[in-house]
């Protein structure tokens, strides 16, 4: 540890920064360069996705009237709200309302949950009518050829999209235990800033899968 | 103790409360207006009006709720990087995907002679033709 | 009379958890060193046995589908644990902080958990060699990848663990290089070493990713059926090459642009000149990092991609080799006139320019569709990558190793006996490959077990060649190993330069340097002033 700083070394600061603006700005360089890796992660399903409608236009569209506009709306309208709260926590503990922050971190958590048991009913839903990917594909009322290559695309992307879900679930966790530990004030709440900027990624994504699959012409 | 130019950041920037909830009921609107809108048919259009909306929703969790507006520069170019390479990543893909078929025809367009070499008509060979003559017109078989 | 400093990084904390824990970049650095040695040498193994199968035509040593095992892996290990972390994470590792005054990398427990997630990756890639392996080619082609009954899945997942080692490592010097430079070092007074990594993180990042949803498609294929590179349940064989390629062809500028990095360094300082065209040399790495994501379909020329596709795909490729070709010239330019002295390192660089400058070029001649419509998928195609391979990349970590070995250990290997070994490995290198050519314009296919007779000598040559270049790899082990602890101790500047890394000794101490450094000249200032060299 470096003894000739003149001004407190805060406790948070690490060793091989100078001063707390250079971590707190490397950490979020570090953070947008990994949601630039999630973009270019689910962009190659995004390709498959552009690929197999374009050679099968009206399949894609028989087939997206089997899934639910409305479970999605909802779907949509809760994720939403979700990045509204988790935002709102970061501005509340940026003004050091400590107890406010963790109320929407919980809210976050919940509305979270309230998105996968939505994702759960219409998965079930389709695993009990045999609309799933590839070789277990059995259902009968689809018009054209190969209707299971929209229910693997459709599968291969919510899924994804879910697993993100879950470990954006379990990083709020996390950052809910640090604040009410108060290990985060106004000074330092970088980690509940990156998690921010992670779920509103999350957000972003099914802001585009969801007109993608649900809202096909 | 040194102070670096590259790490001068602005004092974190609280947002007041009504950007947020402002940008919240923008999505929230923008969310039913394409759900209505894919219940219209546009043809073509459809796709292209849901994919418009989506960005505009995305641009709005980006720049507001992610801070692009007000950050850096640079975070807002890291970001637009993976936009720029997931299209060539898309564009390219499709000039394969979509232009399959293309050989067939290519095959099919009968070759075109125009070369001398598959001049049939018999050439002296110890004469220099004169210019007007016919014989060595191209005579163009299609 | 040199001494090695009696605290340093290497003794500075004892016990192998202060080792497998380590937050020093350096000794991470050291980690990854011994690592990407031992897969050198496991996938070096496999490339004599394919030689010694190739000595004449039918079975030598093996049956023909472990002959497809043993291709299969000797380039799946070359290529994931060898040549893509070599110089990012063994040098580069070691040199980006000290290089800019720093004390560590951005993120010290992101650079351990890169380690360890290479390790892991590397553990199922061992776990898939044990279990029957693959025989599918180191590319994993559809459909024979979703059927063949090898052990793809672990390997495939080891490819895919080993992808976020190198996200991790390319995150970590963006943000690095960013952030941590000293004052005064701006973004054109950096080493151009700096500038190699800095390109070749950001391919690192925006590429990686791909690779990753590539395999967990494949696995998903053959794990579930879900069909999308199955033409029976209407999916496309080619799409999983377009996926496949987005990676794999920036991938290879992520093996060459930290190696032309090591040149330009290496160049300057045994030229004791400064580099020719620094700023064209800087811009070309960021120029050779864009243009090389929009190329990847000169991999599928005859895999039946459309027309329009492969016709525009060549042309771009075209475009690829101007920016190596400027460097080449800067590199030339940079000699020019130097004081040039001809110690290994430099021997190495001098063999990277001659290698690189042929293995590029054939790399254009397979640009042109028409040509490549006949040397596709023989042996031309793996002469060329082994020349920018290993005649480009591999010369230029060889070169990076003899030049800050005595940086990293505090001592010096024999010149005489690494001068030997680059000459073999220079000698055995071209007469393994050279021949290749040759076959290949003859028609010879790659991946082939058997041959027809016509072509046995240049067979039989060029396995001959394969063993001078093994007898030049076992000397530099010895007399590497050997300097370690017996070494004569080389001092702070061994080669008279002037980037940062030596201003410290040999080896450094923790924390890179004593007191942090003013900067105060350019990486390549040698008009100005020539340090004295310590030994």
């Amino acid at each position: 540890m470096d003894g000739h700083e003149h001004s407190a070394h805060p406790a948070h600061l690490a060793h091989h920064f100078s001063e707390p603006a250079q971590q707190a700005e490397s950490a979020k360089m570090g953070m947008w360069l990994f949601l630039l890796t999630e973009v270019l992660l689910f962009g190659g399903l995004f390709v498959a996705y552009t690929v197999f409608p374009a050679w099968n236009p009206d399949m894609f569209f028989n087939a997206h009237k089997h899934l639910n506009v409305y479970l999605g709306t909802l779907n949509t309208f809760v994720l939403i709200s979700s990045s509204v709260t988790m935002a709102l926590a970061i501005r509340s503990i940026q003004l050091d309302r400590r107890d406010v922050s963790i109320r929407y971190l919980v809210v976050t958590l919940l509305l979270a949950a309230a998105f996968l048991v939505v994702k759960y009913f219409e998965y079930s839903h389709k695993i009990h009518l045999g609309q799933l990917p590839g070789k277990f594909y059995t259902f009968t009322g689809i018009e054209g050829t190969n209707p299971h290559v929209f229910f693997s695309v459709y599968f291969a992307m919510t899924g994804l999209h879910g697993v993100h879900v879950l470990a954006g679930m379990s990083v709020i966790g996390w950052v809910l235990m640090r604040t009410r530990r108060g290990e985060l004030s106004s000074e330092y709440y970088t980690p509940m800033e990156m998690t921010g900027l992670y779920w509103h990624l999350v957000d972003m994504i099914w802001i585009f899968l969801f007109p993608l699959l649900y809202l096909i012409g | 103790m040194h102070m670096s130019q590259q790490n001068k950041t602005n004092t974190p920037h609280v947002l007041p409360l009504q950007v947020y909830l402002g940008t919240a009921a923008a999505l929230f609107v923008l969310t039913v207006v394409t759900v209505m809108v894919s219940f219209v048919d546009l043809g073509g259009w459809n796709i292209v009006v849901a994919l418009a909306v989506a960005s505009v929703k995305a641009a709005a969790v980006g720049l507001i709720f992610m801070h692009l507006w007000f950050d850096r520069k640079v975070f807002l170019v890291i970001f637009l990087a993976g936009i720029v390479f997931l299209t060539i990543f898309i564009g390219l893909t499709m000039l394969d995907t979509m232009r399959r078929g293309d050989i067939y025809q290519i095959s099919a367009d009968p070759i075109h002679k125009n070369a001398a070499m598959y001049d049939t008509t018999a050439v002296t060979t110890d004469t220099i033709p004169a210019a007007a003559d016919s014989t060595h017109s191209a005579a163009n078989e299609k | 009379m040199n001494t090695i400093p009696e605290k340093n990084f290497l003794n500075a904390t004892r016990g192998w958890k202060s080792w497998l824990f380590t937050l020093d970049h350096k000794r991470i650095g050291v980690l990854y060193l011994f690592s990407i040695m031992a897969a050198f040498l496991v996938g070096g193994v496999f490339a004599i046995l394919i030689r010694l199968e190739l000595l004449g035509p039918g079975r030598n040593l093996m049956e023909a589908d472990t002959y497809n095992q043993v291709f299969t892996l000797h380039g799946a290990i070359m290529i994931f644990l060898f040549i893509i972390p070599s110089i990012p994470a063994a040098l580069g590792n070691f040199l980006l902080p000290q290089m800019i005054g720093a004390k560590d990398v951005a993120f010290p427990r992101l650079n351990l958990a890169s380690w360890w997630v290479y390790i892991l990756g590397s553990i199922f890639a061992v776990i898939s060699i044990a279990m029957g392996s693959v025989d599918t080619g180191w590319t994993f082609y559809t459909p024979y990848a979703t059927e063949t009954q090898t052990s793809v899945i672990s390997m495939t997942l080891g490819v895919f663990i080993l992808g976020f080692s190198s996200i991790f490592t390319g995150l970590n010097f963006i943000v690095t290089i960013h952030k941590m430079r000293l004052p005064g070092q701006t973004w054109f007074r950096m080493p151009l070493f700096v500038w190699g990594l800095y390109a070749t993180a950001i391919i690192q990042v925006l590429a990686t990713p791909v690779l990753g949803i590539t395999m967990v498609l494949l696995i998903l294929e053959r794990v579930a059926g879900i069909g999308i590179f199955d033409p029976a349940m209407g999916g496309d064989p080619v799409l999983y090459q377009h996926f496949f390629w987005f990676y794999s062809h920036p991938a290879v500028y992520i093996m060459i642009l930290p190696g032309m990095g090591i040149i330009s360094e290496l160049i300057s300082t045994f030229s004791k000149k400064r580099i020719f065209g620094y700023t064209a040399i800087a811009y070309s790495s960021l120029a050779i990092a864009f243009i090389s994501f929009l190329v990847w379909g000169h991999h599928m020329f005859v895999s039946g991609q459309s027309q329009l596709a492969a016709t525009i795909f060549s042309f771009l490729t075209f475009l690829v080799g101007i920016p190596s070709g400027i460097k080449i010239f800067n590199w030339l330019a940079t000699m020019y006139k130097g004081r040039i002295t001809f110690e290994t390192p430099m021997l190495y660089a001098l063999s990277f320019l001659f290698l690189f400058t042929i293995g590029g070029l054939t790399g254009i001649f397979l640009g042109a569709l028409a040509v490549d419509i006949h040397l596709h998928d023989t042996y031309f195609v793996v002469a060329h990558f082994h020349y920018v391979m290993v005649g480009g990349t591999v010369m230029a970590f060889l070169g990076g190793i003899h030049y800050w070995w005595p940086k990293i250990w505090g001592r010096m290997y024999s010149e005489f006996w690494a001068k030997i070994a680059a000459a073999f490995v220079f000698v055995g290198f071209n007469m393994t490959f050279f021949t290749q050519f040759i076959l290949g314009s003859q028609g010879m296919p790659r991946r082939y077990y058997t041959y027809m007779d016509q072509y046995q000598p240049l067979h039989a040559f060029s396995s001959v060649g394969s063993w001078v270049m093994a007898v030049g790899f076992i000397i530099m082990g010895v007399y590497l190993f050997h300097s370690i602890k017996r070494g004569r101790p080389a001092g702070n500047n061994p080669w008279g330069a002037l980037t940062l890394e030596w201003e410290t000794t040999s080896p450094p101490p923790t924390e890179n340097f004593v007191e942090t450094p003013k900067f105060s000249h350019g990486p390549y200032d040698y008009d100005k002033n020539v340090p004295e060299r310590t030994i």
